[in-house]
């Protein structure tokens, strides 16, 4: 088997899964919209600031990010199926496979989310282009950071609540790109600023993959 | 022996020149007078940022050597590091209430400095979570250096969204051509001897860190 149908296999043996029991989409798409809906109903239909609602809208990716990723090592511990797929694997497929996986699971989250959010806080994109490329790095970048800090978790003490205190200082540069290239799109800014915003973005998610499939070797191996 | 008493010696004089020597410096702040500053919280800074390279370099290490010495430089390097960018964030925050206003408010270098805390933060929480010895060194040495890949967007970042009244040390800026001789002594030689002093301390940790696992392995038997 090479490389690329290692990493898909382990990518779809995940979404099997995952469509059997959709335990971690049912619970990050609660999560997401019960946000959304409370901030919505505090706000009673008033209109919210520009910075308020790019900041909102990364908040709630952030933390169904967390919600989301947490699970994709610590369910390999539980089941006890680590072992054989240490076995059946070299690192880097498995890292890029639950990577891929991630993705997936936030992209398909966004896809309901980034509807929701506009029709509730009324807004309406003024760079559609530059806005949807954003959300797309910004959720590929939380997978490939979440994934490989999710495996270091997993092997701790405390799994769930660490992933987001070692999360947090990793992707606030990304946090604070996407919220800026946000706000651009949405209250129609400078679309330079946005490019700029976007370079930056694909810099870091390249960056933070590199690096994560350097290391994930460390990480998997005892 | 004699370069403690040298250290010591150098640390008491900097401490009284930059009180009693150091002239005001203008276009820092609204007199020069808090200018004064730069003497403790440059090398402050340049010593936090000094011993967390350190600490990458010997997480660095760690997984390549799998020798737990390496792991205990680490430690030793990020706790030192962080002892300094406290030190740099409150001696900066004193600056910022003389010069600003304010202690706190969110410059660009403030927020830098405020990340690079929460990340070693982060770093001991998940030291403080792993009970194993040779995982905990495997798993910190991983997240140090995805965490040190991450800070360059920091700097590029930060203040493309938030504008920095922060001075500017570099070359090229006016204000540092306004640094007389009689500063530019007493700073560089604070430079020395903080490093000297970082140096002096990490050898210190190291070998004590270096006992206590000792013991431990003799408790073992």
């Amino acid at each position: 088997m090479s490389w690329r149908s290692k990493s898909a296999a382990v990518c779809l043996k995940d979404l099997r899964l995952e469509f059997r029991t959709r335990y971690a989409y049912s619970a990050l798409i609660m999560f997401a919209v019960t946000t959304l809906v409370a901030i919505s109903f505090t706000l009673a239909g008033g209109l919210v600031e520009a910075d308020i609602a790019a900041s909102l809208l990364w908040i709630i990716f952030f933390f169904s990010a967390m919600t989301g990723v947490s699970r994709s090592f610590v369910q390999e511990e539980e089941t006890g199926t680590s072992i054989g797929l240490k076995m059946a694997a070299d690192p880097a497929p498995v890292f890029l496979g639950k990577f891929l996986f991630n993705a997936a699971l936030l992209l398909s989250m966004a896809m309901l989310v980034v509807p929701l959010y506009l029709l509730l806080f009324n807004l309406a994109v003024v760079h559609v282009g530059g806005f949807l490329v954003t959300i797309f790095l910004g959720l590929v970048g939380l997978a490939s950071a979440g994934t490989i800090l999710s495996a270091i978790a997993a092997q701790s003490a405390v799994k769930g609540s660490l992933l987001t205190v070692l999360s947090l200082p990793i992707l606030l540069p990304l946090l604070i790109t996407a919220t800026n290239a946000t706000r651009t799109a949405l209250y129609g800014g400078h679309l330079a600023g946005i490019m700029t915003d976007i370079a930056m973005l694909i810099f870091y998610n390249g960056t933070v993959l590199a690096a994560s499939l350097l290391l994930f070797e460390y990480v998997w191996n005892e | 022996m004699i370069w403690k008493f040298l250290l010591g010696a150098g640390m008491t004089a900097i401490i009284a020149a930059s009180f009693l020597y150091v002239p005001a410096i203008p276009g820092f702040g609204a007199t020069g007078e808090t200018a004064r500053l730069i003497i403790y919280h440059v090398p402050t800074a340049w010593v936090a940022v000094l011993a967390y390279l350190m600490a990458t370099v010997y997480s660095v290490g760690y997984l390549l050597t799998r020798d737990a010495r390496r792991d205990r430089q680490a430690v030793a390097n990020a706790e030192l590091g962080t002892v300094f960018c406290l030190l740099a964030t409150v001696t900066g925050a004193i600056w910022s209430r003389a010069a600003w206003g304010m202690y706190w408010n969110w410059d660009p270098r403030q927020t830098s400095i405020a990340v690079l805390l929460m990340i070693y933060a982060a770093y001991f929480v998940l030291r403080s979570s792993i009970g194993c010895a040779d995982r905990r060194a495997r798993l910190s040495a991983v997240y140090a250096i995805l965490a040190f890949t991450t800070v360059p967007f920091l700097v590029f970042v930060v203040p493309r969204v938030f504008p920095s009244l922060h001075p500017n040390l570099g070359a090229g800026s006016e204000r540092v051509s306004a640094m007389s001789p009689e500063v530019w002594v007493v700073f560089l030689a604070s430079l020395v001897c903080f490093t000297v002093l970082y140096l002096w301390l990490q050898n210190i940790q190291v070998r004590l860190q270096d006992l206590q696992a000792k013991r431990l392995l003799r408790s073992v038997d």
